[in-house]
């Protein structure tokens, strides 16, 4: 008896095992790593077994209806037929699926127990992200990345001076737009330690496919001591190569767009350098944070992303580049 | 009957019949050699539309070729950033804009006479000029991605990228193009309107007219009021674009929301307007199939209007994520399921018709049932979007991709392809292959769902829309392959039906007639089908008049009804009245000319000479066609016939000419300006919107435009309307010298109005660029002074017409037509007056 009863069973849970495992990725919103995507996740779920059986059911009914009914029922039946099953069925299930999904809305937007409030700003193509001074002074302006604690409650405050993007990260929560003019909010409560992507999903111009970042969620005591790491400047040059990127870097005006705290450079247009190399990628996550990546954005942005604001800086000497290279990927 | 019913096969009576449609054969023949192209006939301009259009389809398609291409591996570089946008923003708009919409105008100009046993449309240079205008601007539209200069904001065109932050004039051709096709679609719903309303066989009762025919009647119904909004988003964007009133620029107090809104109160509806066509068609085919009638036409009937209306109500779901209240989510979630009810309404409505009858196979069916399992997923698929949580994550991704196709697809194109082989014998008498279109159904059935299926995934594994390329390692690769690869079979099977309907069928017998055995008048056509639609115009008692009414064919073919005959070789229809079709006038339609395809040319240049700033030849261009539409209307409409009445048949005497709500021209009026208030309201709704997101809106201290001047706007136009409504009563009186004394002092007091109205901001140093407050003042003030200059021309045009003797005492259509507009017109005034200058009072 057992094995009968078991294989089927065991098919089963491999079938879902594979589906599941299809549901991985690191932007997937079927593999939720926060409350907000968990509570989306099990409603399309729900969501899909009843569509699924719906679906069969209307096409059940119409392969009945002109293959096998050969004119064997009644005006009187057709016309139960849709009331029944163009009013009332659908009436029914379509208020209970309201009802459950409305419930969502509070738990997934109510800024209450909100433990930190770190404001993002879309730009023509990159986040620029800034997150409250662990000290209280002024808030610390990061770039490309976000990092948080497992378990707190965290509300984005989400901003746009160019052109509508929206802030995305599919595994923790639901996308909400960053409109030019006004202040979205989003809140996110990760459930799992892990790194997962977000992305823009708004169209926003040339190169909107390439304005994706990071989002680490870390334990609490890790995240603090990585945003006090972050708040502070940036550790002064610890070679000599590296130091001839310094002098390169304010010599060719990066420092007009970038700011690295701790030295002259204190530019704003572009995204704050002061700890870029220990981000997780460069050119808002388009490529691998190396040193030879950084050859290569700098060297070639317009080719890597097109329409990018940042001129190519190709006609640099290679050494020249690659002490930049060097330098701003130490900048941890 | 008349009395040679008695003797059908009486040799003298045989001979008469012959003569008769040799008479009436002459008038209704199309142009011959290149004046083929003067031809405004609906069958013929029906038919080139409805090619054009698919012309469209088949380069938006290809466009979807290419997206599908480049997407098939991660990190393509088969195209660029650029080219991609230009390539997808494109695809949508061309799908949606030439061939979505004027599809369903297209094929319903072709086919609503035919429906109603009419002979042509009430207007057929109206369609004429809509179709040429259709042509100019799609092409124009499609060519710029040849210069590598299309559009590239995405169908939606939000600001303020599309407003600052592309450069080019792509957002201008798309705005400019689209705007003129939307006039043509406007005109065309129109027409259909009118048509359906005024041109019904006597007897066709409002609860008898086809399903097919209320389907338009709710569709255009839904253009009339969907359109105008985005005509209205294009004017505020344009303004913007070209002269820097700042709507959409949230630093000087503007708002790239009131874009979405505008876009989306057309843009929902406008999924409606594409899809309800196309149930209209099922409505269609599937009693012919089951062999009896529609269980529930009732239910049908209120179900599309249902749709229509709910389909007004709920926009806001296309702007779920911008972080609006959770009021508002909830509302429009339930809205966005409520209207899941009337379509499954409309779908139970079929499978019980299929129920109660006797089902028989047939292609169309075949597409039909595809259609069917297709259009189902996408309304599941719709029903989850609809729950604004799911939607959170949903929107702006695949899943999006692959609901929008699933709805379309198959609540589109599917029907559409079943209609095209259910009617192609209406074109030329000759069928399509059941071979060739099982083989493309399959192919596209396949193809369809190995495209579109797996996207719901890769949204859902996080992939957005609008993306021209990904990485390799997010779990994409397998699902876009393969999406790519049901594409190109989609295309294969699309091609296969191509090939049926353009393969040459001269070889070919001619199908049988009513070869579906159809119960409505459509099939009345004989094989091949005559430029005259129906041989004489029958009476209607059923909804399925072939099935219920015996004998109609073959008394219809014997001339045994109305208008058998063109004894003055003109060509005539019948008018009847609205709700019980009764017959009320026989109207004599134009025949073929070149003046509105110079009409369509003109007016063309004023939309797209403006996109390369050449302003003075878009006002050039635009003056140009403004005579030419005089000289149109001058030559072309309102004409006194020779003869009080004439003798349409069966001993029914019919007047020649009406005017007031007894004519057509009349319907025309009241409803374009039914369009044109909503585009009006669009405009006001503008004004407030901006006083719900601004606590200082209207500012205080205000600066501008007063009271005094726009009051004295206010009075002078009610002036001149009071002269304008005194002139039409002289007229009628045929006082000469009171309506001449009337209509020349009106027209004074209209340019006194606007001037006035003119000077309150312009005194008052209103600048539209400084801020959005001025910049909505100016517009409701530039709409209302355009208004005027129309106003303007109209008692002009209506002093011209009396002194040239094409209006008398009763031949008056030309003043009955200017005293409604001027009832709008007064609306227009007042309500500015009443916003621009009372409002900032009480606010």
């Amino acid at each position: 008896m057992k094995p009968t009863v078991l294989a089927p069973r065991s098919g089963l849970l491999l079938a879902t095992a594979i589906l599941l495992a299809g549901c991985d990725g690191p932007q997937s919103a079927l593999a939720p790593a926060g409350d907000g995507a968990e509570r989306i996740a099990n409603l399309f779920w729900w969501m899909l077994g009843g569509s699924a059986v719906i679906w069969t059911l209307v096409l059940g009914l119409a392969a009945y209806v002109t293959r096998f009914s050969r004119g064997k029922h009644s005006l009187v039946a057709s016309r139960w037929l849709i009331l029944g099953g163009g009013v009332v069925f659908p009436t029914v299930v379509l208020s209970a699926l309201l009802i459950y999904g409305l419930m969502l809305i509070p738990a997934l937007r109510t800024p209450e127990d909100v433990g930190m409030r770190v404001e993002v700003s879309g730009e023509q193509w990159w986040w620029r992200v800034h997150y409250p001074s662990p000290d209280g002074g002024g808030p610390i302006e990061l770039a490309n990345e976000v990092r948080l604690p497992l378990g707190e409650r965290v509300a984005f405050d989400l901003l746009s001076p160019d052109v509508i993007h929206s802030f995305w990260v599919p595994s923790l929560a639901g996308k909400v737009d960053m409109i030019p003019g006004r202040t979205t909010e989003l809140i996110v409560q990760p459930t799992q330690l892990g790194t997962f992507r977000g992305a823009c999903a708004e169209y926003c111009g040339t190169a909107h496919a390439l304005m994706n970042f990071q989002v680490v969620v870390m334990e609490p005591a890790a995240f603090e001591r990585w945003l006090a790491h972050q708040a502070e400047p940036a550790q002064p040059p610890r070679s000599e190569i590296a130091q001839r990127g310094l002098e390169s870097f304010l010599a060719n005006g990066c420092g007009a767009c970038h700011a690295i705290r701790g030295t002259e450079a204190d530019g704003r247009l572009g995204p704050d350098l002061t700890h870029v190399g220990s981000r997780l990628g460069l050119g808002a996550d388009v490529l691998p944070n190396t040193t030879e990546a950084f050859v290569r954005w700098i060297g070639h942005t317009d080719r890597i992303k097109p329409d990018v604001r940042m001129p190519a800086y190709g006609m640099l000497p290679d050494d020249e580049l690659a002490a930049l290279a060097t330098y701003l990927s130490e900048l941890e | 009957m008349t009395d040679s019913a008695a003797h059908p096969h009486d040799p003298a009576d045989l001979e008469r019949q012959k003569a008769q449609e040799a008479r009436l054969a002459i008038p209704w023949q199309a142009p011959k050699g290149w004046r083929y192209w003067s031809a405004v006939n609906n069958t013929e301009v029906g038919q080139w539309y409805t090619t054009v259009a698919f012309v469209f389809f088949l380069f938006a398609g290809v466009l979807a070729l290419l997206i599908r291409t480049q997407l098939a591996v991660p990190e393509n570089d088969f195209l660029s950033a650029g080219t991609y946008n230009q390539i997808f923003t494109l695809h949508g708009s061309v799908m949606m804009f030439l061939f979505g919409v004027p599809i369903f105008e297209a094929f319903s100009i072709l086919i609503l006479p035919q429906l109603l046993g009419a002979r042509d449309l009430p207007f057929p240079r109206l369609s004429a000029y809509g179709f040429w205008c259709f042509v100019i601007g799609g092409v124009f539209v499609c060519g710029s991605i040849f210069f590598g200069v299309a559009p590239e904001g995405g169908w939606f065109m939000y600001p303020p990228l599309t407003t600052a932050y592309q450069e080019g004039i792509g957002a201008d051709i798309w705005l400019l193009g689209l705007s003129f096709i939307e006039i043509a679609s406007i005109a065309a719903a129109v027409e259909l309107i009118v048509g359906v309303l005024k041109t019904r066989p006597p007897g066709m009762r409002i609860n008898l007219i086809p399903l097919y025919a209320w389907y338009i009647l709710v569709v255009a119904g839904m253009i009339l009021f969907a359109f105008p909004p985005l005509i209205a988003g294009d004017l505020l964007f344009e303004l913007e674009r070209a002269f820097d009133w700042p709507f959409f620029d949230h630093t000087r107090g503007g708002d790239p929301l009131l874009w979405q809104h505008l876009f989306w109160i057309f843009g929902h509806p406008e999924v409606y307007i594409i899809f309800l066509p196309a149930v209209a068609l099922v409505a269609m085919i599937v009693p012919t199939a089951a062999q009896r009638p529609i269980v529930g036409y009732g239910w049908i009937v209120l179900a599309a209007v249902g749709t229509g209306f709910i389909s007004f109500g709920l926009w806001v779901h296309h702007m779920f994520t911008t972080g609006m209240p959770g009021i508002s989510l909830a509302f429009f979630s339930a809205a966005s399921e409520a209207v899941a009810i009337p379509t499954g309404v409309q779908i139970f409505c079929f499978l019980a018709t299929a129920l109660a009858g006797r089902f028989t196979k047939s292609t169309p069916m075949l597409f039909v049932s595809g259609a069917l399992a297709i259009f189902v997923l996408g309304g599941l698929t719709g029903v989850m979007v609809a729950v604004a949580p799911f939607d959170f994550q949903a929107h702006d991704t695949y899943f999006i991709v692959a609901h929008l196709h699933y709805v379309l697809i198959g609540g589109m194109l599917f029907p559409v392809t079943a209609g095209i082989y259910y009617f192609f014998p209406l074109r030329n008498g000759k069928q399509l292959s059941d071979k060739l279109g099982k083989i493309g159904f399959w192919l596209m059935f396949i193809g369809f769902n190995v495209a579109f299926l797996p996207m719901h995934f890769t949204g859902l594994l996080g992939m957005p829309r609008r993306v021209y390329t990904y990485p390799a390692d997010m779990g994409f690769d397998v699902l876009n392959m393969v999406s790519t690869v049901g594409a190109f079979v989609f295309a294969a099977g699309v091609l296969v039906v191509l090939f049926d309907v353009v393969r040459p069928k001269g070889k070919q017998a001619d199908s049988p007639r009513n070869p579906w055995r159809a119960g409505t008048l459509e099939w009345l056509a004989q094989m091949p089908p005559r430029n005259w639609g129906v041989r004489s115009i029958p009476i209607i008692k059923s909804r399925y008049p072939l099935w219920d009414q015996p004998n109609l064919m073959a008394d219809v073919d014997a001339g045994r009804y109305y208008l058998a005959d063109a004894e003055e070789g003109k060509r005539e229809t019948l008018i009847t009245s609205t709700i019980d079709s009764r017959p009320i006038q026989c109207l004599r339609v134009p025949g073929p000319t070149w003046i509105t395809l110079w009409a369509a040319v003109f007016t063309g240049g004023a939309f797209i000479l403006p996109t390369y700033k050449l302003y003075t030849a878009a006002l050039v261009s635009a003056a140009i066609a403004g005579v030419v539409i005089l000289a149109w209307l001058w030559t072309g409409t309102a004409q006194i016939p020779e003869k009080p009445e004439k003798d349409v048949g069966l001993g029914l005497k019919l007047p020649l000419y009406a005017s007031g709500p007894k004519s057509v021209g009349w319907w025309a009026m009241f409803i374009t300006m039914i369009g044109d208030m909503s585009a009006f309201a669009s405009l006001v709704f503008g004004y407030f919107f901006f006083w719900t997101v601004h606590e200082d809106f209207p500012p205080d201290p205000l600066p501008g435009p007063g009271l005094t001047w726009p009051l004295l706007a206010a009075g002078l136009a009610i002036g001149s309307w009071a002269l304008t409504l005194l002139a039409r009563h002289l007229n009628r009186r045929d006082a000469a010298v009171g309506f001449y004394l009337s209509l020349g002092l009106a027209p004074v007091l209209t340019v006194g109005a606007a001037a006035a109205l003119f000077a309150g901001p312009h005194l008052s140093g209103l600048d539209p660029t400084t801020h959005v407050y001025p910049a909505t003042v100016w517009v409701l003030v530039l709409w209302t002074l355009i208004h005027f200059g129309i106003a303007l021309i109209m008692q002009l045009y209506c002093i011209a017409r009396r002194a040239a003797g094409r209006m008398t005492a009763v031949h008056d259509i030309d003043m009955q037509n200017v005293g409604l507009f001027w009832h709008f017109m007064l609306i227009t005034v007042l309500v500015t007056v009443a916003v621009i200058a009372g409002f900032p009072r009480v606010a």
